[in-house]
């Protein structure tokens, strides 16, 4: 809804959906699922210059006018990461920069210490820092203290699809934040990022669910309307849960009957 | 023989032999004409683009030159 908009380190976007460009079998069909999923915000990693490479996405995000957003996958601590983040606002003239630190090539899980160090050193430089972070409402709020833009929880594991495995914890999150919340990570399928919306998030971000996805426009599209749907939701207020029925049609006016005397 | 004025950096982790004197500039020329979109860290400090020209390569330097890929 086009008076629903969704601000971000002071900049206001239409779409929740904030997509990665990884996995992509190649260059048109990330093109085509970008201009499915409406996002007007995705990611790129900085790599060292291969002469050998035809083509670029950032020609492609240039020519859909979508705003690029580096970030600092592969980085395990905060020193590497801050200097990649230097990089790449040299390289491309943003100071925004989503910031992952990761543990282990295992788990990918963030490393909340150097995450934290990181995200400090780059905030104290200037850069709109969206973090990746576990699904810790402690480190949620460390982060936000320190300044960082939004927090970006995983739901599960980065590639693995598995959805949000607690989602107290992101309602924990989204509760309390002062900034926005972003599922970032473990997105399948529709109804995971519906339930991210659902529990408050203000935007999610993905990338393999779509790239990998067998029909990566497609699922592109789906993940457009689940975000929508979601926020909708959200904002719409659900029903309580209840343990019995509670009928719908009124029971007043009911017609009296003999039950001795069945029409059949 | 080895050239006297001849010097040794890594590029993106490989020995690249450059001419004494040689600059940033010059030597990410080589790789790429693209006139935005790249960075280079000398020794584990970026450099900006408009200082390229005045960043000399000595012996040794450690060269960093990153573009944006698909990735996150």
């Amino acid at each position: 809804m086009s008076d629903d908009l969704f601000a971000l380190g002071g900049t206001e976007f239409t779409s929740r959906l904030i997509m990665g460009t990884g996995g992509a079998a190649g260059l048109d069909v990330l093109e085509r699922s970008l201009i499915a999923s409406g996002t007007e915000l995705t990611t790129v990693a900085m790599r060292r210059l291969d002469p050998t490479v035809q083509g670029s996405v950032l020609s492609v995000l240039r020519k859909l006018s979508i705003r690029v957003l580096p970030n600092t996958a592969g980085c395990y601590t905060a020193g590497e990461a801050v200097l990649t983040a230097r990089l790449a606002r040299e390289a491309l003239g943003t100071d925004w920069v989503k910031l992952e630190v990761v543990a282990d090539e295992r788990t990918l899980l963030p490393d909340p210490v150097e995450l934290l160090d990181a995200a400090e050193t780059l905030v104290d430089d200037g850069f709109t820092v969206l973090p990746y972070t576990n699904d810790d409402p402690v480190l949620a709020r460390k982060l936000e203290d320190v300044g960082c833009a939004a927090v970006m929880p995983l739901g599960s594991p980065i590639g693995s699809g598995l959805g949000i495995r607690n989602p107290h914890n992101f309602q924990l999150i989204t509760e309390r934040a002062g900034v926005p919340v972003i599922l970032d990570a473990g997105a399948g399928t529709a109804s995971d990022v519906a339930l991210a919306m659902e529990l408050g998030c203000s935007a999610v971000m993905l990338a393999s669910a779509v790239t990998r996805a067998q029909e990566p426009e497609l699922m592109a599209a789906a993940m457009r309307h689940a975000v929508e749907g979601g926020r909708l939701a959200y904002r719409a207020g659900r029903i309580p849960r209840r343990h019995f029925a509670e009928a719908s049609s009124p029971t007043a006016g009911r017609a009296v009957l003999d039950p001795e005397r069945p029409a059949f | 023989m080895t050239d006297p004025t001849a010097l040794t950096v890594s590029v993106n982790g490989a020995p690249v032999a450059v001419a004494a004197g040689t600059t940033l500039d010059a030597l990410v020329a080589t790789l790429t004409d693209a006139p935005t979109g790249v960075a280079a860290a000398l020794n584990e400090t970026v450099v900006p683009r408009g200082r390229w020209t005045a960043a000399a390569l000595t012996d040794g330097d450690r060269v960093e030159v990153l573009t944006a890929v698909q990735g996150g």
